[in-house]
């Protein structure tokens, strides 16, 4: 197989937001067909990418035939690999599921959504596999633009929420391109692995270590990490269910990814972590981050806005496990953006089926659904027990490796702080819980109602996310020894 | 003095640019000003970049403005950075895209709100 391959992962889908919104553009019922063949094209190339690297070792690709350090070079690891087939499939999922709930919110807008759908993806897809800093940048704001289009189509304040994205997001990359710049200055070169080798000799300046402080603020800012998250809960909320149920489990992870791929394999663990003491701040800040979302979830009456917090407190988990700095903290972190993609698409499209059935999008107003959609809300219990870190969902295991991990490092109080955690999650999940199987509507006629489902197409894609949480849980040791152990930063 | 003045004026002149960006962005209430900030820290970034390509004595990298009039004379030390020119390009380019994104964004809020004002824009959807 040739290493072209890594070309076809995200140009695919680039070539195809262009291809759909013509297409779009003659006939409106062309967009989703036409869709499909593109993401169906990238999510053949990222499952055969991880088949390849996970038997030959990592490929390479020279675009345009330059060689690094001159060319930009994409590289598919075992990491990026992951990272791209966790993408694509959770991507196909959501967009099973996007037909009728798009339909439904976006009438007569489907083909932007579909063309902006394509971009978002292309752009998460190209900062995974791209070796190119400055390319990176360039994939970033292709996969932001996509997602301020996106956010705002919402209904209220979901313009102004986008608009303060934008605000921030030009602030990440802002910082991010000052980093790469003072980085650039001292050693000239942009391609990642050619900057990793020359990390050694450079770190006692100053203009490196203020890199390494913008690259941080940058990448926390794309993450959402705590307290820079002030974007997140107002523009997951407004958004229309379906674009939140495709950024949610997506956006924030790809900045955890390129977070972890900055710090531990560009700027390496020696520097970050023993001259520097940046990963004790991130953990520290992640911490105070986890306790901060699960509490503010607790205090939320809206299903989407609960969720956008625990968010919040979900993505420190990953930001702790960087902080960890070692093999554990390291493969907890990585774990958990599989486990938080699965169960957050999970939460967030059963959140989607409830305002398509019932238009009822606060928590008071879930009274006897589990009677109703017995399904559906089958789904939502495993995600909020996984959420919780009940074995054998996967939830637990990615909670596990951070345990071993703070213990290793003989941090008791981050060890404490996730058991906390738990226990605040399981508060603001178990509220939900018990309005859906325990509280009976007032009125007393519901419960003739009878089996009241969702449709086929938005209820299979939430299943199969809801199997995919046990069996990610089941699976963790494969997944563990036969992709993280090889996706180990060098010298962590 | 004028050495040390000489040698780092310019990014002196970003650092007070970036400032002023986030200043802008944090402290004014109406959006407008909001996003003229945001590119005011986008201008700071590219001086930036433009920075660290000069040196002392170089000129632009065009072959024809090669040092000694020399018509193969490639002397890397005669010739700024042109990397970080070309680099600046496509942060121009996506800054215009975000300029765009975000003048369509305050178009949709200044129809649904009737103001661009935050404030009263936070008033008008809460009640």
């Amino acid at each position: 197989m040739s290493p072209s391959l890594i070309l076809y992962i995200p140009m695919t889908l680039l070539v195809g937001g262009l291809v759909v919104t013509i297409c779009g553009t003659i006939n409106r019922r062309l967009a989703y067909p036409v869709f499909w063949v593109f993401l169906a094209g990238s999510t053949i190339a990222a499952l055969l990418g991880l088949q390849q690297v996970l038997r030959f070792g990592t490929l390479r690709y020279e675009l345009g035939g330059w060689a690094p350090p001159i060319g930009i070079e994409y590289v598919l690891d075992p990491l990026s690999a992951f990272m791209a087939a966790l993408i694509t499939c959770v991507a196909v999922l959501v967009m099973i599921y996007a037909k009728k709930s798009a339909g439904d919110e976006l009438p007569g807008r489907d083909t932007s959504f579909y063309g902006m759908s394509a971009l978002l993806l292309a752009g998460l897809l190209g900062i995974v596999v791209t070796g190119d800093l400055f390319n990176l940048y360039v994939f970033l704001e292709i996969a932001s633009l996509a997602a301020y289009a996106l956010l705002a189509t919402g209904e209220k304040r979901a313009p102004l929420a986008a608009f303060r994205y934008v605000l921030l997001g030009t602030v990440s990359a802002s910082f991010y391109l000052i980093g790469i710049g003072l980085l650039y200055s001292r050693t000239g070169t942009l391609n990642m692995a050619d900057m990793a080798a020359q990390m050694g000799g450079i770190t006692s300046f100053r203009s490196v270590q203020l890199a390494a402080v913008f690259l941080v603020t940058a990448m926390g800012i794309k993450m959402a990490l705590f307290p820079l998250h002030l974007w997140l809960p107002d523009a997951y909320t407004y958004a229309p269910s379906t674009v939140t149920g495709l950024i949610a489990p997506l956006m924030t992870k790809v900045g955890a990814y390129a977070m972890i791929r900055l710090l531990l394999f560009v700027l390496g663990p020696a520097f970050i972590r023993d001259d520097l003491g940046a990963t004790a701040w991130i953990a520290w800040v992640s911490a105070a981050g986890i306790l901060a979302g699960s509490i503010m979830a607790i205090a939320q009456k809206d299903l989407k806005r609960m969720l956008a917090y625990s968010s919040v407190s979900q993505v420190a988990y990953i930001g702790l496990g960087i902080g960890l700095g070692n093999v554990f903290g390291f493969i907890g972190a990585v774990l958990h953006i599989l486990n938080h993609a699965l169960m957050k698409a999970c939460l967030f499209l059963v959140a989607g089926i409830i305002r398509y059935k019932h238009g009822a999008i606060s928590i008071p107003q879930f009274a006897g659904l589990g009677r109703r959609m017995p399904l559906t809300m089958a789904a939502f219990t495993i995600a909020a027990l996984s959420m919780v870190g009940l074995p054998p969902a996967a939830g637990f295991f990615s909670k596990w490796y951070l345990v071993l991990g703070g213990i290793e490092s003989r941090q008791w109080i981050f060890v404490a702080v996730i058991l906390v955690s738990s226990l605040l999650n399981a508060v603001y999940f178990f509220n939900v819980l018990e309005k859906i199987y325990l509280t009976r509507k007032d009125d007393g006629q519901e419960d003739q109602a009878g089996w009241d489902e969702a449709p086929v197409s938005m209820l299979i894609p939430t299943l199969i996310l809801a199997v995919g949480i046990l069996a990610a849980g089941l699976a963790n040791a494969v997944i563990v020894e036969g992709i993280l152990r090889k996706a180990l930063p060098p010298g962590i | 003095m004028s050495e040390a003045f000489l040698g780092y004026y310019a990014y002196a002149a970003t650092v007070l640019l970036l400032l002023l960006g986030l200043f802008g962005m944090l402290m004014k209430r109406n959006l407008v000003k909001k996003l003229i900030a945001m590119n005011i820290l986008q201008t700071a970034v590219i001086l930036f970049y433009i920075i660290i390509s000069t040196k002392w004595g170089s000129t632009i990298p065009i072959l024809e403005h090669a040092a000694h009039g020399q018509e193969h004379a490639i002397n890397p030390e005669h010739f700024a950075n042109p990397l970080p020119h070309a680099l600046m390009l496509t942060a121009i380019v996506v800054s215009v895209a975000t300029t765009g994104v975000s003048l369509a964004l305050l178009i949709l809020i200044k129809r649904r709100f009737g103001t661009l004002e935050e404030n009263e824009i936070l008033e008008r959807s809460s009640s």
